[in-house]
C-alpha cells in the first residue's frame, strides 16, 4: 500500500534533505558519493536541497543524539506532506554501538516514523542506491527474519542407528 | 574565463559516459573476499559457547537459556560489520557473507534466531556444555565405519 502511495505521490522526482543526527560523517560521505556522476542518483530525479521546506525526503544519518532530537522533530514537521524518511547507516536503523548510551536515543525509529532503513557501517554507495531502488519500486527487498533450530541429539541418534542398521 | 570554460567542457566530453548503470544493470564493483557483509550462522556447527556475544561491540547477540535449549538471537539492525564474531568463533559457525543489499522498510527484518540443544546439567537441568563429542561422532562417523565404506 505504501508503495502504491509512493508511486502516486512522487511521480517525478524526490528532493532530499540530509540531516546529520550525530553521525561520524562516514555515511554522509557515502551519500555524497551516491550523488556524484559515477553512481549518479540524480538520474532518478534525486536532488539535494538546502531547506527541509523544499524537500520530499529526509535522509537521516547518525544515532539521534539527545541534543539534536528536538531539532530533528522540527525538521520533520517542516517537510511538507507527503514525506518519506530514510535512515542511512546502522546508527539510525538500530542505534549501532551507541544504542544504550545516555547521550543518544538509540535509533531513529524511537523519534520519527521511518519508511526505509539502509543498514551498513557505512553502507556502500551501491547499498544506498539499492535502497533508493527499493523505495522507487525498481527492486524488492532481500532480507527477512531467520529462525534456525539445531537438529535434536535424539534425532541424530535415530539417524545414526538407522545408518548402523543399514551398514549391518 | 571563456577559454577555461571551453577547456572544462572539452575535458568533460573527453571523459565520455562514466555513470554506472547500477540498480538497473550489473554492479560496477562487486565486493571481493575482503568484504564483510551480513553475517551467516551455521546452526549445526554452533556449540553455544557465547564467545561472539562477549566480543560483539554493539552487544547485538543475546543468549537466553530455556531448559536444555539455548536460544541465541542476533539483532543485526545495529551490526557494525566488524567481523569480530566470525574471527573469535572456534567452530567457524559464523561467517561474513558479501551480502550488502539489506535495505528494508522494517528494521526487525535484520534478525536471526538460532535454537541449540545443549548438554543439560543432571541436577538442575540447565545447559552448561555443548552436546557431547559422542553425539558429534555419531554425525561425522567412527573410524571403522568409514573404512567399511
Amino acid at each position: 500500500m505504501l508503495k502504491k502511495l509512493c508511486a502516486k505521490a512522487f511521480p517525478k522526482s524526490l528532493w532530499v534533505y540530509h540531516v546529520n543526527a550525530g553521525a561520524c560523517n562516514g555515511c554522509d560521505i557515502e551519500v555524497i558519493n551516491v550523488l556524484t556522476p559515477y553512481y549518479d542518483a540524480e538520474r532518478f530525479g534525486i536532488k539535494l536541497v538546502g531547506s527541509p521546506r523544499h524537500a520530499d525526503v529526509l535522509l537521516v544519518s547518525g544515532p539521534v543524539t539527545r541534543q539534536i532530537a528536538p531539532a530533528l522533530r522540527r525538521v520533520y514537521e517542516a517537510v511538507p506532506n507527503p514525506k518519506l524518511v530514510f535512515a542511512i547507516g546502522s546508527c539510525p536503523t538500530g542505534g549501532n554501538v551507541f544504542f544504550d548510551s545516555y547521550a543518544t536515543l538509540g535509533g531513529l525509529d524511537t523519534v520519527l516514523p521511518v519508511d526505509y532503513f539502509i543498514p551498513g557501517c557505512p553502507p556502500r554507495p551501491e547499498a544506498i542506491l539499492y535502497g533508493v531502488a527499493v523505495a522507487l519500486g525498481l527492486a524488492s527487498k532481500k532480507v527477512a527474519p531467520i529462525t534456525m533450530t539445531q537438529s535434536h541429539p535424539e534425532e541424530i541418534l535415530k539417524k545414526f542407528e538407522q545408518a548402523q542398521r543399514e551398514y549391518k | 574565463m571563456f577559454m577555461s570554460k571551453l577547456k572544462e567542457a572539452l575535458i568533460c566530453l573527453k571523459a565520455g559516459r562514466v555513470t554506472a548503470a547500477f540498480p538497473l544493470g550489473p554492479e560496477p564493483h562487486p565486493p571481493g573476499d575482503w568484504y564483510r557483509g551480513k553475517i551467516a550462522v551455521d546452526v549445526e556447527k554452533c556449540i553455544g559457547c557465547g564467545g561472539c556475544a562477549n566480543v560483539c561491540p554493539a552487544r547485538l547477540i543475546e543468549i537466553t537459556d530455556d531448559g536444555p535449549q539455548r536460544i541465541i538471537e542476533y539483532f543485526l539492525k545495529r551490526c557494525t560489520y566488524c567481523g569480530r564474531c566470525a574471527e573469535v568463533c572456534p567452530e567457524d559457525a559464523i561467517a561474513m557473507t558479501r551480502e550488502y543489499q539489506l535495505a528494508t522498510n522494517l528494521n526487525d527484518d535484520l534478525y536471526i534466531r538460532t535454537e541449540l540443544y545443549m548438554g543439560p546439567c543432571g541436577r538442575c537441568g540447565r545447559c552448561f556444555k555443548p552436546a557431547s563429542p559422542l553425539d558429534k561422532m555419531m554425525v561425522t562417523g567412527f573410524r571403522n565405519q568409514s573404512e567399511g565404506k
